[in-house]
């Protein structure tokens, strides 16, 4: 069961049954936005504050496996509070980590490759507790589990900033 | 086990394994434990046999050449449909048996051809609750195309049972019944022919999914009594690639053809065609021919054992599997669906603890155990279940005890790691 032991780390086991940042804030005035898994069903809603260039304050909702809602708890922790371009170069490591085995699922490898693949170099330490995800990436069908509230929070920053704008 | 019904000789597992290649697979280190035949059954040597022989003696395209293996894979081709439609007993296979892609395409067609000519903005189709999505979504997509239908669901019993109580008010002016003779959720083994019998009354015409009855038990269309069965190939031990739908001979006469092209007209000038008689009319273009010879192959290997034998061994297999997961888990497995019993299939739908069912399939994965986990393309059912997701383990003629005991084994862990 070593496989399954670098996949359920304890702290992502951690995160998936005392999730944070768990909930919903008052929208608006916060910007809601949700990331479903037609596949499987996993649903993840994130509301959303940003001001003074700052991610102010994020509650997550929805359900789902381990995976994707100890990725989306993880994630709260790492990018709440912190300035809006931090979070999105943390979204792209975090993808980056993730994103050949995406790539290589999605596109049969053989488009949108400049994109997506050949990451730059991860740095892990960058990615903190987040790292704990890395096992997924042996199980690539669970790569769009991990990824799910990152291309919701994404998709969110995108709506808010064409709001604004 | 509990006997099998009288009548039926025990199948000899042991050897019948031996028939299916991909289970000498290891997973994980381990034997593979197939329990995952509702989504794609396995195939024996047989059938991979008999389409690699057709591959490398004879194939070319059908009903166009003249040379000998033309003619050749004309008549396997022609030859599958008759074997297809003689499996289910239907009165005239060589006009009635329509060869699609699948199941979905299957109801699609029937959707997007009868329903088209026959129903108008207002008109009620009576659904049930645990309809497979390719049994909701071609009817809500005409729906949308002809201005709404009053789409109407016979509801489910906490059982996973059809409530039939008030089916004459529910089937009152419906022009279309869609039934599922198996839930691919439940198992539930549904009163098809009672259902059809007051349809009839209703002026109704009944279309049922028969993709999980069909490749588990004996099915015959006159005794079903409905007017289209649909169902797949490669969940009968066949290839992917080829589906069934099979219709009334009136009901086909009259219908306009599903998709344009080669092979489904009898003339064509620059401003007009005329399609040519069923089944030729629903079969545009190359159909698929090396898939129609494995279809035959996989109903003579089932037919060699008899459905009535499957059938016999898949009942006391799913009953010992209920009994043996209630004892083992007790109240931390809920098996949806019917208790054990005769209106009950192979699908053993589960949720174990509150692990979500993509991890519990995840370490199911580890010990070798195909399982689908998800909401097997009938949303509405999960709603109605309440879940957003389950396990799912079916079983196959193949299947036996030892197979349950793994996935308890599986389960047993996963309830340990996420505990």
């Amino acid at each position: 069961m070593a496989d399954l032991e670098e996949l359920y780390r304890e702290i992502i086991l951690d995160h998936y049954r005392s999730p944070r940042n768990r909930g919903e804030l008052d929208s608006p005035p916060a910007h809601r936005v949700e990331g479903f898994n037609p596949l499987c069903g996993d649903e993840v809603v994130i509301s959303m504050v940003v001001k003074d260039g700052k991610l102010a304050d994020l509650k997550i909702g929805g359900s789902g496996c381990s995976i994707s809602q100890s990725s989306a708890s993880l994630m709260s922790a790492a990018v709440k509070g912190k300035p809006v371009g931090e979070v999105r170069q943390l979204i792209n490591t975090f993808k980056g980590m993730m994103s050949i085995h995406e790539a290589t699922l999605e596109h049969d490898g053989d488009r949108d490759g400049a994109e997506a693949a050949e990451p730059e170099e991860i740095d892990l330490d960058k990615l903190g507790e987040l790292a704990a995800l890395q096992g997924v990436v042996k199980f690539p069908v669970r790569i769009k589990c991990a990824t799910l509230s990152w291309n919701a929070l994404a998709q969110g920053l995108d709506e808010v900033a064409a709001e604004a704008s | 086990m509990t006997p099998a019904p009288t009548g039926a000789a025990p199948l000899n597992v042991e050897a019948l394994r031996k028939d299916f290649p991909l289970l000498m697979r290891t997973i994980n280190r381990r034997p593979i434990v197939y329990l995952d035949s509702a989504s794609s059954a396995l195939q024996p040597h047989a059938v991979i046999a008999a389409m690699t022989h057709y591959y490398e003696t004879t194939h070319a395209n059908v009903h166009r050449g003249v040379y000998a293996t033309a003619e050749e894979a004309t008549a396997l081709y022609e030859r599958a449909r008759v074997v297809a439609g003689r499996f289910i007993d239907a009165p005239d296979p060589a006009r009635e048996v329509v060869f699609t892609k699948n199941t979905t395409e299957s109801l699609n067609l029937v959707a997007h051809t009868w329903g088209r000519a026959n129903l108008r903005a207002g008109d009620a189709v009576l659904l049930t609750e645990m309809e497979h999505h390719a049994n909701i979504v071609p009817w809500m997509i005409l729906s949308e195309e002809i201005g709404g239908l009053d789409l109407r669901y016979i509801p489910i019993d906490d059982d996973g049972r059809l409530v039939l109580d008030d089916l004459d008010r529910l089937v009152d002016g419906v022009k279309l019944v869609g039934i599922s003779t198996m839930s691919n959720v439940l198992g539930t083994i549904n009163p098809v022919s009672h259902i059809a019998e007051v349809a009839h009354s209703a002026g109704a015409v009944v279309v049922a999914d028969g993709a999980q009855l069909v490749p588990h038990a004996p099915v015959d269309v006159r005794s079903l009594g409905v007017d289209f069965i649909a169902f797949s190939a490669h969940k009968m031990m066949g290839p992917t690639g080829i589906g069934v739908l099979w219709g009334r001979t009136e009901l086909l006469d009259a219908m306009d053809p599903f998709l344009g092209g080669g092979g489904m007209i009898l003339d064509v000038k620059l401003d007009s065609f005329r399609p040519a008689p069923p089944p030729a009319r629903f079969e545009a273009g190359t159909p698929p021919i090396a898939e129609a010879v494995g279809l035959t192959a996989a109903i003579k290997y089932l037919g060699d054992i008899g459905m009535d034998r499957i059938r016999a061994h898949e009942l006391a297999l799913t009953n010992h599997a209920l009994a043996r997961l209630d004892e083992k888990l007790g109240s931390d497995v809920r098996v949806f669906g019917p208790p054990a019993g005769p209106d009950r299939g192979g699908v053993l739908s589960l949720a174990y603890r509150d692990v979500h069912a993509h991890d519990l399939a995840q370490v199911l994965d580890q010990f070798g155990v195909c399982v689908r986990p998800g909401h097997h393309c009938a949303k509405p059912l999960m709603r109605r279940l309440g879940v957003q997701a389950t396990a799912r383990a079916s079983l196959s003629l193949f299947s036996d005890e030892r197979d349950i005991e793994v996935l308890i084994e599986g389960l047993l862990e996963a309830g340990r790691l996420f505990g």
